[in-house]
C-alpha cells in the first residue's frame, strides 16, 4: 500500500463513535417498523388467520415459504392470476404505480427493490396480490407445463406452514385443478405474459444529473425595473421531458427548463431583412391564459436563412463517448444512425473525423471529404462500446483535429455525443471550462449531443455547450436525430450571431410586476450586458428563439406585492403608451465588439396570435410540470386546449406531439 | 455460541423481533461507523443512519441468504447513501461531481465555503463512486471482491477506481508541496 493510500486510510479510521441516545432512539424506531413491518407474522404475535386488505399476500406467503416462491416463475405466477380470471373473478391490472416511476425520478427507497406493480382483486375484501417476486423469479418457461398438471400451484398450498394466505392460495388451486381450463389458462397467460413483463424490471440505477435553477421570482418593477438574460437556443429539456413521459412517468421536475421547451418548436416569426442585422426581433402583448389580471409578453427573435448553398464549407469533428455505458441500443446504435442520416446532408468541400474517447482518446477518422462516405460510414460502424470515460483527453485531441482541419473562411465544430459520462480524470473543472473558453475563442464550436436515459449528465452538457458557444441537445429517438441532425443542420451548424443578451426594462408606469418564464440558468447581471467580455448564447442559421414574461398592469388586482409604507414615493416614469424598451446586443461571428438593436414594446394587447398562443401553452405546460406555483387553477386539459387551437401549420408533427405529451402528463399527475 | 448473522437475518426476515434486535444491535456500531466515512459529515451521518435503520426491516424481506449479511447491510448502506446523495443534489447542496459542480458555481457568489480539513478536502474532491469505493477497501478492510459485490459491479472496476484514488492522492500530495 503506497503512503498516499495509507494517509487516507489511517484518516478515515480515526472515525467519531456513534452518539449512544441516538443509537438508542434509531434502534427503537428500527424496531418499531419492524413491529409494524411484521405485524401479522404468526411467529411473534400467534394472531388468529384473519384477512388484512392493506398486507400483500406475497409478503405474507414469503413469511412462512421463501424457498417455494422462488420456484414460482413469472409465467407461472401470471397463470395463477390468470386462473383466477377463468373462474370469473375480475382481476384488473393497476400500473403503473407510484414506485414505478423508476428513472429520472428520485426515489425514496434504494434502487435495488423491484418494482411492485398490483393485480388488484375486484372483490373488496380481497388483499392485493403483490408481484414483486415473480418479477424477481428468474425466468423458466417449462414452468407453464408443469402447471397445466398443477402440481406447483398445489404445492404452493401443501408447502406453505403458514394457515393464514393459505385458504386464498387454496383456493386459486382449486380453481386451476379441473384439467379442462389449463389449456385456456395457457393461452392466456402467453397474452399476459407478453405485454406488462417488461415493467417490471427493477429500476436500473439512476445517475442522471440535471441543471436548474429555482424558478424566477415575481420581480417589482419599481425595484428592479431591468432584467437582463442570455439567449438559449438548447432543446435538450423537451427532449427529456418527452422521454420521461413516453416512458409512462412524470419527468424529475429539474430537469424541465421551461424555455428550452418552448424552443423546442419551429414558429412563424417574421424573417429579417436581408441587410439589416441577422435577426429580427418581434413583440406582442396578450392576455395571460391562466391569470385574467396580467399578460404575456412574447418576445421572437427570428435568424435569418442564409441559402445553404452559399454556406462555407464545413468541418465537423464527431467526438465520440465509447464509454461501457454506451452499449445500450437508444446510445452508440442510435448515434450511428444519427450520423448515418447527417453525413447525407454533408457536401462534398465539407470534412468529417471522428474521434473517440474511452479509457484512452484517439482519432478513429483521419479528416476525410463528405464524398468518401463509404470510409466514414465503416469507421463508423467499428465504433464499440467499451472501457471507461477519460472526457478531457477526448476534447482536447477533438479541438487538435478541429485546428488542423480549419482553412480561411470555413466553420469547424465538434460535435461530443455522449451518455454523460464525462468525468474520468478531471479533477479541475475550472481547468476545463477555461479550455473550452480558450477554443470557443479561437472559433471552434462545441455542441454537444446527449445520448440515452439513466446516466445523462444533463448539467455538464449545459455548462460545456454554453460555455463553448454552441448547444446541447437531447436525442432520445431517430425522429429527433432528424431534427437536431438534417432539419436544422444548417442552424445548429452555421452560427449568424453571438454572445446575444437580452435586457428588458419596464415602464414603472405601465408595469407593477414581471417574471420572466424560465431561462433560469440564463439569468445575466445588469451590468453584463453592455458588458461585451461576458459570454452569453448564440443563434444559428434560421434559429428562432422565444421568451415570455409574465407581467401585471399597475392597478390591476393580480398584483402580488403590496406598496411599503416607509419607503419614498417609487419612480412612477411616464405613461408615453410604452410597456417598456426592449434591448438585443450581438456579436456577428468572430468579431469581438457587439452591436445593440433597440425595440419599443407598445402596450396594446391585441388578441394573441397562434404563435404566441401556442408559446404560451407550452410554457404553462412546463411550469405545470416544474410545480410551479404561479399557474393557479390552470389545469393540462386549459392547456391542451390551447395548443390545440394553435397548432398552425405543423409541417413536421411537432406541435401534434407535444399534445399527446401534455395528455400523458394529464393523465399521469392525477 | 453465538448465532451467525445469517442465520439471525433469516429468522428476522420471518418475523423474529428479537433476531432483529440483536442484529441491529450487533451492526449498529459498524453502520455508522461507515455512514461517517461514506458522507465525512456528522449530522449527515446520523441522518444516515436513521435512514437506514427505519428501512433496515422492510429490507430484510428481501435477505434472501444469497450473500453474507454484512455484504448485504454494506448495500444497502451504499444505496441508501446514495439516494440521499441524489436528494442533496437535487436540492443543489452537495457539490459532488461535476454536474453538481456547476450548479454550486452558480451559488458560490453569495456562499463562503467553510475551511475544511484534510480528510473532508481529500474525500470531497473524490467522486462519490470512487469515495465509495476508497471507504469500503481502505476502512472497511474488504478484499475487492467482497467490494465489488456490495457495489455490484465488476472487481475490474474497483480496481480501477483504486487506482483512481490513489491518482489523485498522488495529485493532492504534489499540489501540497508546492
Amino acid at each position: 500500500m503506497t503512503d498516499d493510500l495509507k494517509t487516507l486510510r489511517d484518516a478515515l479510521r480515526s472515525t467519531a463513535a456513534p452518539d449512544a441516545a441516538l443509537k438508542a432512539r434509531n434502534m427503537a424506531a428500527a424496531t418499531e417498523c419492524f413491529a409494524q413491518e411484521f405485524a401479522a407474522s404468526p411467529q411473534e404475535t400467534g394472531a388468529p388467520v384473519r384477512p388484512i386488505p392493506d398486507r400483500s399476500i406475497w409478503a405474507r406467503l414469503r413469511t412462512g415459504g421463501i424457498s417455494m416462491m422462488t420456484h414460482l416463475t413469472s409465467r407461472a405466477g401470471l397463470a395463477m392470476t390468470t386462473g383466477l380470471v377463468t373462474a370469473g373473478l375480475a382481476l384488473v391490472l393497476v400500473l403503473p404505480r407510484d414506485d414505478l416511476f423508476g428513472p429520472g425520478h428520485p426515489a425514496d427507497q434504494p434502487r435495488q427493490e423491484a418494482s411492485t406493480p398490483v393485480v388488484t382483486l375486484a372483490e373488496g375484501t380481497e388483499p392485493d396480490l403483490r408481484m414483486e417476486d415473480i418479477a424477481a423469479a428468474p425466468e423458466a418457461p417449462q414452468a407453464v407445463p408443469e402447471l397445466q398438471g398443477q402440481p406447483t400451484v398445489r404445492a404452493v398450498a401443501e408447502d406453505a406452514p403458514l394457515t393464514e394466505p393459505a385458504p386464498v392460495i387454496a383456493r386459486s388451486a382449486k380453481m386451476a385443478a379441473p384439467q379442462g381450463q389449463s389449456e385456456g389458462m395457457t393461452s392466456m397467460v402467453t397474452n399476459a405474459g407478453d405485454v406488462p413483463i417488461t415493467a417490471f424490471a427493477p429500476p436500473a440505477e439512476n445517475t442522471e444529473r440535471f441543471s436548474n435553477a429555482d424558478e424566477n421570482p415575481v420581480k417589482i418593477v419599481a425595484d428592479s425595473p431591468v432584467s437582463t438574460f442570455s439567449i438559449d437556443v438548447d432543446t435538450a429539456a423537451y427532449a427529456v421531458v418527452r422521454s420521461s413521459l413516453m416512458s409512462g412517468h412524470l419527468p424529475p421536475e429539474d430537469a424541465v427548463r421551461v424555455e428550452e421547451m418552448v424552443n423546442y418548436f419551429p414558429y412563424a416569426y417574421p424573417a429579417p431583412d436581408t441587410a439589416g442585422p441577422p435577426f429580427r426581433p418581434t413583440v406582442s402583448v396578450s392576455q395571460t391564459p391562466w391569470n385574467t389580471g396580467t399578460k404575456i409578453l412574447h418576445i421572437a427573435l427570428q435568424g435569418q436563412v442564409p441559402e445553404v448553398t452559399a454556406r462555407p464549407p464545413l468541418n465537423l469533428v464527431f467526438l465520440i463517448d465509447t464509454s461501457g455505458s454506451m452499449q445500450d441500443p437508444d446510445k452508440l446504435p442510435l448515434l450511428k444512425q444519427s450520423f448515418r442520416l447527417m453525413l447525407g446532408q454533408l457536401r462534398p468541400e465539407d470534412q468529417v473525423a471522428i474521434v473517440t474517447y474511452a479509457g484512452s482518446a484517439g482519432q478513429v477518422l483521419a479528416p476525410t471529404t463528405a464524398t468518401e462516405r463509404a470510409t466514414i460510414l465503416a469507421a463508423l460502424d467499428r465504433l464499440q462500446a467499451g472501457g471507461s470515460t477519460a472526457g478531457q483527453a477526448g476534447l482536447e485531441q477533438a479541438y487538435a483535429v478541429a485546428a488542423g482541419m480549419t482553412e480561411d473562411g470555413e466553420v469547424s465544430r465538434v460535435l461530443l455525443a455522449t451518455d454523460g459520462d464525462f468525468n474520468v480524470g478531471i479533477h479541475d473543472p475550472d481547468g476545463l471550462q477555461s479550455f473550452v473558453e480558450r477554443k470557443r475563442d479561437s472559433g471552434t464550436y462545441l455542441s454537444v449531443l446527449g445520448f440515452g436515459r439513466g446516466n445523462l449528465n444533463d448539467a455538464l452538457m449545459q455548462m460545456l455547450a454554453q460555455n463553448g458557444n454552441g448547444h446541447a441537445a437531447y436525442i432520445d429517438t431517430i425522429a429527433e436525430a432528424q431534427k437536431v441532425l438534417m432539419d436544422q443542420l444548417t442552424g445548429a451548424l452555421f452560427p449568424i450571431a453571438q454572445d446575444v443578451k437580452i435586457q428588458v426594462e419596464f415602464n414603472p408606469a405601465e408595469i407593477a410586476e414581471y417574471r420572466l418564464i424560465g431561462y433560469e440558468t440564463r439569468a445575466l447581471r445588469r451590468e453584463d450586458f453592455n458588458n461585451d467580455a461576458v459570454d452569453a448564447g448564440e443563434i444559428g442559421a434560421g434559429h428562432q428563439v422565444t421568451a415570455l414574461y409574465e407581467v401585471t398592469p399597475v392597478g390591476s388586482d393580480a398584483v402580488l406585492n403590496d406598496p411599503l409604507r416607509y419607503q419614498a414615493e417609487a419612480p412612477t416614469g411616464t405613461s408615453n403608451g410604452e410597456l417598456g424598451l426592449l434591448r438585443l446586443r450581438y456579436k456577428a461571428p468572430s468579431e469581438t465588439d457587439s452591436a445593440l438593436i433597440e425595440v419599443p414594446i407598445p402596450v396594446d394587447a391585441p388578441p394573441a396570435k397562434d404563435e404566441t398562443k401556442f408559446a404560451t401553452a407550452i410554457a404553462g405546460f412546463g411550469q405545470m410540470l416544474r410545480g410551479s406555483p404561479y399557474l393557479g387553477n390552470w389545469s393540462y386539459a386549459e392547456a391542451i386546449d390551447l395548443a390545440n387551437g394553435a397548432r398552425g401549420e405543423d409541417a413536421f408533427g411537432y406541435r401534434a406531439e407535444a399534445i399527446r405529451l401534455m395528455r400523458i402528463a394529464e393523465s399521469l399527475s392525477d | 455460541m453465538t448465532t451467525s448473522d445469517e442465520d439471525l437475518a433469516t429468522a428476522a426476515a420471518h418475523g423474529d423481533q428479537s433476531a432483529f434486535g440483536a442484529l441491529l444491535e450487533r451492526h449498529y456500531d459498524r453502520l455508522f461507523a461507515f455512514a461517517f466515512r461514506l458522507t465525512g459529515h456528522r449530522p449527515e451521518a446520523e441522518d444516515l443512519t436513521q435512514d437506514i435503520c427505519l428501512a433496515l426491516p422492510g429490507k430484510l424481506r428481501g435477505f434472501r441468504g444469497e450473500s453474507r449479511f454484512t455484504t448485504w447491510l454494506y448495500r444497502v448502506a451504499v444505496n441508501a447513501a446514495h439516494d440521499r446523495r441524489r436528494r442533496a443534489a437535487t436540492h443543489a447542496k452537495a457539490a459532488d461531481a461535476w454536474g453538481d459542480w456547476e450548479i454550486s458555481r452558480r451559488a458560490a457568489d453569495t456562499e463562503t465555503r467553510d475551511a475544511l480539513d484534510w480528510l473532508t478536502e481529500a474525500m470531497n474532491g473524490l467522486k462519490p463512486d470512487l469515495r465509495d469505493t476508497a471507504v469500503l477497501i481502505l476502512a472497511e478492510e474488504m478484499t475487492q471482491a467482497d467490494a465489488a459485490n456490495v457495489l455490484e459491479i465488476s472487481e475490474g472496476t474497483v480496481a480501477w477506481r483504486m487506482s483512481e484514488v490513489k491518482k489523485y492522492l498522488r495529485a493532492r500530495a504534489a499540489e501540497d508541496l508546492q
